[in-house]
């Protein structure tokens, strides 16, 4: 079963839940709505024809040119992207990514993050990768069941991988920069 | 006051939980690791590791340097295995620019990534006897890890944090004599592994220690994202599970042209005790697998002779009439060869296409996985470069194992992952 084949399968089953696809770039993907992210992984997890049984990676990507005079060439809008890199077991070498484009901020509000549903319940792994990219992306993940940061201080503010992050002029009376 | 009736004193004896914490600077939590244990007695109901004190932030340096400059913060990452780590950022980054490596650099890069895993089996071997409260295999792991590093210092100049491998190849050639010291080397060090097997793979004391601890199921593996010696640890072939094996499944760097095999239990050395997915197959999936790198870096020497002998062949027929016309078709000819045969290191372009890609490599801890975002306005800086971290996945797992063993097997337990936390903390 190619990329192709699952891509157009995932078509079929979920028709406009599916926003987009690729099936010729260098990790063929899907672009889900959020809303149905939860079932098509569920799908890609259990249907006999994929097996993605295995969640290799969860990324989150801040699409944003900070610098005002260069964001009219940077060649994308600013959003916000999680991809979900999963292969099959079952089928050795077979992989699939799904993604999903979230806004910068929840609503337009800056400081409110977007929301995904989490997939840990689905597969375990997605528990700390999802923390960790709440922890350094910014996204928040509804439903999942013990959203704390992971790799930063629980009282550390902001989100460093957003593109817009400012380092901390001091942490408990440590200077830092 | 004390109390009339003696049976109060008796309910008044704490039986309730108790919270402990082990780390971070724990000995046998294998670097900066935390672990709070929710114990009752002696039984553990929860273990929640705390991470973060090793975190560097290098994807965010990473989206601010261009990829080569980034090579030298992989190293840091897996700093038991840096050459493996490099080589997993070479190709993520060559395969976004579409960059194809001459034939020399997939073998050097085979045999010095094998090389590494043998290096870095040794410590997860010796440092998980030091968890277990023996000392001596710890010294014999050094001892042959000290020759691997003295080796890599004769290609690099570093025994630690390499950055040999980077993209389009190895930066510099292997150095004069190499092959023959590592054939040196490995005729030294392959009568070595019976001593490990004879101090602890068949120790009487170790296998107690190990054997039926843990137990990890084939389906909790992959549902926690295991990889590596850990998953293939709870495989069984004889119930038709695949080789799982990166080296075999997507094979990258040529790894296809050797042969070697990909140890899958069950085995024939196993202790009475002993079940699949247990502390005893984990650490013996890494012995074995010390013994099918030696074949492979065997072969790859063979492959690298060989192509230096080819190439003093093809240089010798060529150098005359290359002398006689430095930029006519002979010339022309010797730099096509070395740029598609017989070179180390061909240059990477300049800028990095746009797209993004995610490649994973079988590094010693599991499946390590780089993510390369380029710009699509063609720039040289990422716009993002994400890790995956093998031992993240793995180490999460940690929870479901310990509960409802003993403190004591605790150790045994987190060291059989064999995390190394620069790769889990980044």
């Amino acid at each position: 079963m190619t990329a192709a084949d699952t891509i157009a399968l995932l078509q079929s089953q979920f028709g406009s839940a599916i926003a987009g696809a690729k099936a010729d770039a260098l990790d063929p993907f899907v672009t889900v709505e959020p809303a149905k992210l939860v079932e098509v992984c569920t799908f890609l997890r259990d249907d006999a024809r994929l097996k993605f049984a295995l969640l290799n990676d969860i990324t989150g990507i801040d699409y944003l040119e900070p610098d005002a005079k260069k964001a009219p060439k940077a060649g994308f809008e600013p959003h916000l992207e999680v991809l979900y890199h999963l292969s099959s077991f079952a089928r050795p070498g077979a992989r699939f990514t799904v993604k999903v484009v979230l806004p910068r901020w929840k609503d337009g509000v800056v400081g409110a993050l977007p929301e995904v549903p989490s997939v840990s319940a689905v597969w375990k792994t997605a528990d700390w990768h999802e923390r960790e990219a709440y922890d350094l992306v910014g996204v928040f993940f509804t439903g999942h069941p013990n959203l704390v940061r992971i790799l930063l201080n629980d009282d550390w503010t902001g989100h460093p991988l957003r593109k817009d992050y400012e380092f901390p002029l001091e942490y408990h009376g440590i200077r830092c920069r | 006051m004390p109390p009339e009736d003696p049976t109060v004193i008796e309910f008044d004896v704490r039986t309730d939980e108790m919270l402990v914490n082990m780390g971070p600077q724990h000995p046998s939590t294998h670097g900066v690791l935390r672990l709070v244990l929710r114990t009752d007695g002696e039984i553990i109901s929860d273990v929640q590791p705390h991470l973060g004190y090793l975190h560097r932030c290098a994807e965010k340096i990473g989206e601010n340097v261009t990829p080569i400059q980034f090579i030298p913060y992989t190293d840091r990452m897996d700093y038991l295995a840096g050459m493996n780590m490099n080589l997993g950022f070479s190709l993520a980054v060559e395969k976004l620019c579409g960059l194809k490596v001459p034939e020399k650099a997939q073998v050097i890069r085979v045999l010095i990534s094998e090389l590494n895993r043998i290096a870095s089996h040794l410590v997860g071997m010796g440092a998980y006897g030091l968890d277990l409260g023996t000392f001596s295999p710890f010294l014999y792991a050094f001892r042959e890890r000290e020759h691997i590093l003295d080796l890599f210092e004769d290609v690099c100049g570093a025994r630690l944090t390499y950055s040999y491998l980077t993209i389009g190849g190895a930066h510099d050639d292997l150095p004069a004599g190499f092959t023959k010291r590592v054939r040196k080397f490995l005729e030294y060090f392959k009568p070595r592994i019976p001593e490990y097997h004879a101090m602890l793979t068949d120790n009487h004391i170790f296998v107690k220690r190990t054997a039926g601890i843990g137990v990890l199921s084939k389906e909790m593996a992959l549902d926690y994202g295991c990889t590596g010696p850990m998953l293939r640890g709870s495989l069984d072939r004889t119930t038709g599970d695949p080789d799982w094996d990166l080296r075999k499944t997507e094979p990258y760097s040529g790894y296809e042209q050797y042969t070697f095999a990909v140890p899958l239990p069950p085995y024939d050395r196993a202790p009475p005790g002993a079940v699949i997915g247990d502390c005893w197959h984990r650490f013996y999936v890494r012995m074995l697998e010390v013994v099918e790198a030696v074949k492979i870096v065997e072969q790859a020497l063979d492959k690298y002779d060989a192509l230096q002998a080819e190439w003093e062949k093809v240089k010798a027929e060529l150098d005359p009439e290359v002398s006689r016309d430095p930029k006519g078709p002979a010339a022309a000819k010797q730099a096509e060869l070395l740029k598609t045969k017989y070179a180390h290191r061909v240059e990477p372009p300049r800028t990095l296409s746009p797209g993004e890609c995610y490649v994973e490599t079988e590094c010693p801890r599991g499946q390590m996985g780089f993510h390369v975002v380029g710009r699509p306005a063609k720039e040289n800086v990422p716009l993002r470069v994400r890790a995956r971290s093998s031992c993240f996945a793995n180490l999460s797992v940690t929870n479901e194992l310990c509960k409802g063993c003993l403190i004591a097997d605790v150790p045994a337990i987190v060291g059989s992952i064999d995390v190394v936390m620069g790769e889990i903390d980044r």
